[in-house]
């Protein structure tokens, strides 16, 4: 469990870790927490012939809340910012609790120490919290290269098992996860065979109500059942139904026949599907509870009435 | 007065060290060593046709390469079988080196030595070995029926048949007012130290001596084979086992492959030479346990008192068996625990599968022989519709039927004899301890809230402190620092701290001037080694009866220098007094120095000591005929046969309706290892073992494919629980001492592991209401179990 032989880069900015990337091309890897790269390269099932370490660029460490040009706030997060980081961030966790709610069951505190959100990403796990997050969210990620920006969509981020849409060359320098429309509250749930061990299935889930305390609109999301992560918009399912009566049990056993989950060693599918519907209906009523208590995100303006940013070192 | 220290929880004095990164592992030595790393199988089963190295021979750091072919003499044969037995027929071990044909993943087939480990590694990777693959034998119901053999010239795969019997067991249960089946199954699982295994060795070819550093659980035995299988004379060779980083079994397993290939190279290089074992390799060529298929038939009154028991058990050994058939011995012998059986009947098949090797992991067969027998005790309660303990207590046997002789052999080859215990006490402590007896109203509440309870409880008895012998040094240092020494080894368990509390009680000098080595030959030559909870027992009282001599050899110097009666004299703080005479003392540290009379003088000690320092009969030698210089002694303890422990565990469990996960609300030990030496180190070792329980019953297992692929050889997907898996563990002793050893100890080092998978499953019964015959047992599988409608919890007494 040692791994193969690597030129090891430390550049000092973007550019030049962009640069770098360009030139080692397909040979190369970013580097940043190491939590999920370092044991491939121990069992060497990766093997780069290039580390490109991004964890000395300057100001890639923040967790920021900010107005979006379309009006809605979102948290954004730069490439080296931990978990941890963003788990204790205030502002953040106003902004989009879901954040917080998931990160809690991301790993051990030592890893998420280390592990960067951002890592995490593009690493695509499929039962990686936050990919579900961003995608419930409608989030994306910023990649830069020495070709130039781009913005990627969740929807198109993720693009197979252990796979997303960064090319070799690309460096993802933040990820952006919106803060929902007023009035949503948020949840997440999973069931893992350990504490803090990835899930066998997790479930995010968004509830937005009106002022008659009905369901205005709903959304899922899902880990550890594909090899991407499933959003499912389950508000015609709940047909705006007042809390109250809302059969959350039925919509719960709606979701988990639109996914297609698989058998490993810890789990069937089977089980893997029944726990999607029982942990759907524990999430949206978690949410819509705290919806209804006013737990819900705040914009930027709320937070601080203006935009403003926190360099986490 | 010194206080005694025997019987007090002090704290373990090897901590500040351990806990502060003090702790001096195998890997933690010579680091200009060179490194080896393997070449193992990638087949479960499979002929080697051609090994290739020509791509490795250029890579920058390789410093030599072995395969089968460069071994000679004695290295070129098998493997040793360590314990023999007549009723294993056709034990098989393998070569240190794969010789021809492989029999499971992880088999070593080439030996690469390298400046460093990564360079190992990359030429490991450039080797080319071509395999022929056999189709393989994996799993217990594929080994039973002989389909396809591992051996070739083992038939049905049978390494050992054996049966035990006490009685007529099958006409006892013919004739029995009831008769129960049951068919059972315990999963594999392994001791997973945190530290793996690893060996260093460099030969020092002026003093032609070899000296190894090994983790191992038995240095004195490392030493013998390695000078066995190398042809050096064994006084040429030291073999210390330094901190070890937890054992549990499988590190009393020797020699492995990588204990005499690395001292072999180390002697062709002339070079230090190490190897460290990274977790891969662990999981899949170090060796596991626990794979049982059982099928128990039961006959028993409307009491529920038993009249016969006869146990089928088929246990997989893996590909070799290299440690004999120990561990179903223990099983079909441990399973009766605390009762009576009436009548017994045991029969075992021992079976080989291309799968790693089994060798003892902590418990060794006792926890599939507690659920055998636990398993039983509640399908009686449930046939009759009693209460699970008034089973238990009617089956127990009493304390004034101790010693208590089953008419069997235990593992030492002894008559299997309980000496002592108090199971009906026991038992009402542990009733006591969880509330047994509330729980039905606990239950009610918690049904109303719509939650999901169960109870278990399950007992065990242990068979601790075998044989043959352990001994132990004791020496009085002219500093008065007491030094002590004992062959067997440390892996964690405090015998720095127990040791030195029983010697430190003989000598009355405070515990903190008693420094304990131990598992180093160049310091205690003959042992046995540290396994079946033993330690305490042999070494303790060893070094106990060392303590006596030296005290009594103190007595008697000291009186001559006090000029008193050796019997009104007593030890105390250090020093020899007269009784009830203040001021007439002498320090030990003296009475070391008189009992070592000198020629030369280095420093003031032993100047005092020299031939001119004092008064002196002229006449008498300075050594009296049959007396020995210094204020030190060696003792041995060997005990008749085996002292046997014993334990009951009750757990509370809540299944999640919805989800089926376990959580485990409160876990009860109730314990009795004889006279404790300190109740804080039996704790720990307790909490450990319940923590290796709970990992056996709810998470840990070795999931093969039918390649014979281990499937989850790391820790990610091999959930040996973390902290927050392991429940707040509330324990109570009994103290009922041995009779068979002086310091009445029995054994505690495996207690807490044996019954975890059978109270477990008993509390997850009571609360599914469904059968559980099977473990370890996940949420996935209580999902299903639930929907093949096996249960019916909301009906559940
Ligand atoms: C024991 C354990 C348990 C874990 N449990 C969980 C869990 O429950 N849930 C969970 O979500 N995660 C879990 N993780 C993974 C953890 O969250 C990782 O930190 C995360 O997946 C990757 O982040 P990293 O910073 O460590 O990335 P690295 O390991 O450094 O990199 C991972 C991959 O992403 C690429 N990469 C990283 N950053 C960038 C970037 N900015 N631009 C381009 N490419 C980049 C790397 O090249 C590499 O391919 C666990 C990890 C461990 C060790």
């Amino acid at each position: 469990m040692k791994p193969p032989g690597f030129t090891y880069h430390r550049p000092q900015t973007v550019e030049e870790a962009l640069d770098v990337l360009a030139e080692v091309g397909p040979e190369g890897k970013v580097i940043a927490g190491g939590q999920s790269l370092v044991p491939m390269m121990n069992m060497r099932l990766a093997a780069p012939q290039h580390l490109v370490d991004i964890n000395h660029l300057p100001d890639l460490g923040f967790v920021q809340v900010e107005g979006q040009d379309d009006g809605r706030s979102g948290v954004r997060v730069g490439a080296t910012a931990r978990h941890a980081d963003v788990e204790r961030d205030h502002d953040a966790g106003r902004a989009v609790p879901l954040l917080q709610q998931a990160l809690a069951c991301v790993a051990h505190p030592t890893i998420r120490n280390r592990g960067t959100t951002v890592g995490s990403l593009v690493h695509a796990d499929p039962a990686g919290e936050l990919t579900a997050v961003l995608a419930l969210l409608g989030g994306s990620v910023e990649l830069r290269s020495t070709r130039g920006t781009r913005t990627v969509p969740a929807t198109e981020f993720f693009v197979g098992l252990l796979e997303s849409c960064v090319e070799p060359d690309e460096l993802a320098t933040s990820a952006l996860f919106p803060v929902p429309v007023p009035r949503t509250g948020s949840s997440w749930v999973e069931v893992a065979r350990r504490n803090g061990d990835y899930a066998l299935c997790g479930v995010g889930a968004l509830v937005t109500i009106d002022d008659d305390r009905r369901v205005r609109a709903a959304r899922t999301a899902y880990v550890s059942v594909g090899p991407t992560p499933v959003v499912l918009d389950v508000t015609d399912e709940l047909d705006a139904a007042p809390l109250h009566t809302a059969d959350w049990a039925t919509v719960g056993r709606w979701a988990a026949e639109q996914l297609t989950p698989g058998d490993d060693i810890h789990a069937t599918a089977h089980y893997r599907k029944h726990l999607a519907a029982v942990l759907t209906e524990r999430a949206l009523r978690e949410a819509a509870g705290r919806a209804e208590r006013g737990e819900s995100a705040e914009s930027a303006e709320q937070i601080d009435g203006a935009t403003r940013a926190r360099r986490v070192s | 007065m010194t206080t005694r220290t025997v019987g007090e929880p002090i704290p373990r004095a090897e901590d500040p060290r351990l806990l502060t990164g003090e702790g001096r592992y195998v890997d933690d030595i010579g680091g200009d060593a060179l490194e080896v790393a393997f070449v193992r199988s990638p087949h479960a089963h499979a002929r080697i046709v051609d090994i290739d190295v020509m791509d490795a021979l250029d890579v920058d750091g390789l410093v030599a390469i072995y395969t089968y072919e460069d071994l000679r003499d004695r290295m070129a044969e098998p493997l040793p079988i360590l314990i023999p037995h007549p009723g294993l027929t056709h034990g098989r071990t393998p070569y240190v080196l794969a010789k021809d044909e492989v029999n499971h993943v992880g088999e070593p087939v080439v030996m690469v030595v390298a400046t460093d480990r990564y360079v190992a590694e990359d030429v490991c990777d450039r080797i080319a070995v071509e395999y022929d693959p056999l189709p393989p034998v994996v799993g217990i119901e594929a080994a039973r029926s002989a389909a396809l053999l591992v051996h070739d010239d083992v038939p049905d795969n049978v390494s050992a048949h054996l049966v035990q019997e006490s009685g007529d067991a099958p006409s006892a249960i013919a004739q029995a007012p009831n008769v129960l089946e049951l068919d059972l199954e315990i999963e594999r699982s392994a001791s997973t130290p945190l530290e793996g295994r690893g060996v260093h060795a460099r030969w020092d070819p002026d003093d032609r001596s070899l000296r190894v550093y090994t983790s191992t659980q038995a240095s004195t035995s490392v030493r013998a084979a390695v000078a066995a299988k190398l042809e050096l004379p064994a006084d040429r060779v030291e073999v210390i086992a330094p901190d070890v980083g937890g054992g549990f079994g499988v590190k009393i397993v020797h020699p492995w492959p990588e204990e005499v290939l690395v001292p072999m190279a180390a002697i062709r290089l002339g070079r230090a030479v190490k190897w460290t074992e990274d977790r891969r390799e662990h999981f899949v060529s170090s060796a596991h346990e626990r794979g049982q298929f059982q099928h128990v038939r039961v006959g028993f009154d409307d009491d529920g008192r038993l009249h016969g028991l006869d146990v089928t058990v088929w246990h997989d050994n893996g590909a070799y068996t290299p440690y004999g058939i120990i561990v179903p011995i223990i099983t079909t012998t441990q399973l009766l625990g605390p009762y009576k059986p009436g009548a017994y009947r045991a029969e075992f098949f021992s079976l080989y599968t291309n799968t790693l090797t089994v060798t003892p992991y902590r418990g060794a067969g006792r926890p599939q022989g507690c659920f055998a027998m636990e398993r039983t005790m509640d399908a009686i309660a449930e046939h009759l519709g009693l209460d699970r303990v008034t089973v238990r207590e009617r089956n127990f046997i009493q304390p004034g039927e101790m010693p208590y002789d089953h008419g069997l052999t235990f593992q030492d080859g002894r008559p299997l004899i309980y000496d002592s215990g108090d199971y009906p006490a026991t038992l009402e402590k542990l009733k006591k301890l969880i509330g047994w007896d509330e729980f039905a109203e606990y239950r009610a509440a918690a049904r109303a809230e719509g939650r999901r309870v169960g109870i278990g409880i399950a007992c065990y008895v242990e068979g601790t402190g075998v044989g043959p012998y352990e001994g132990g040094f004791v020496k009085v240092e002219t500093d008065g620092t007491v030094v002590v020494a004992t062959g067997l080894t440390t892996q964690g368990q405090g015998h720095q701290t127990v040791f030195a509390q029983v010697v430190a009680d003989e000598l009355g000098v405070p515990v903190d001037r008693v420094v304990v080595t131990t598992g180093d030959t160049r310091r205690f030559g003959y042992a046995v080694g540290t396994f079946a909870s033993r330690a305490a027992v042999m070494s303790g009282n060893a070094v106990a009866l060392a303590a006596r001599q030296v005290k009594e050899k103190a007595l008697r110097v000291a009186g001559e220098a006090l000029e008193a009666d050796p019997r009104d004299l007593e030890l105390a703080d250090g020093e020899v007094r007269v009784k009830g005479v203040p001021g007439a003392s002498v320090p030990l540290s003296t009475v070391a120095v008189l009992s070592n009379p000198l020629r030369y003088a280095f420093d003031d000690e032993a100047k005092r000591a020299t031939q001119f320092a004092g008064p002196s009969d002229p006449e008498k030698p300075p050594v009296a005929e049959g007396d020995e210089p210094g204020l030190e002694a060696t003792g041995y303890y060997s005990p008749p046969r085996s002292t046997f422990a014993n334990g009951m565990h009750a757990a509370i469990v809540e299944t999640d309706p919805d989800t089926a996960e376990i959580s485990i609300l409160r876990y009860c030990v109730v314990h009795d290892c004889g006279t404790l030496i300190n109740p804080r180190i039996v704790e720990g070792q307790i909490h450990g073992g319940v923590a290796q329980g709970v990992g056996g019953a709810l998470y840990e297992r070795m999931v093969y494919d039918d390649a014979g692929q281990l499937l989850n050889a790391s820790f990610m997907d091999f959930l040996m629980p973390y902290s927050t898996e392991v429940p707040m563990i509330e324990t109570d002793h009994l103290q009922t001492p041995s009779p068979l050893n002086p310091l009445g100890i029995k054994g505690a080092g495996e207690a807490g592991v044996i019954p975890g998978a059978a109270v477990l499953a008993s509390a997850i019964e009571d609360a599914e209401g469904i059968r559980i015959s099977r473990m370890p047992i996940s949420p996935s599988e209580l999902h299903d179990l639930r929907r093949e409608g096996h249960g019916a919890a909301d009906e559940a007494p």
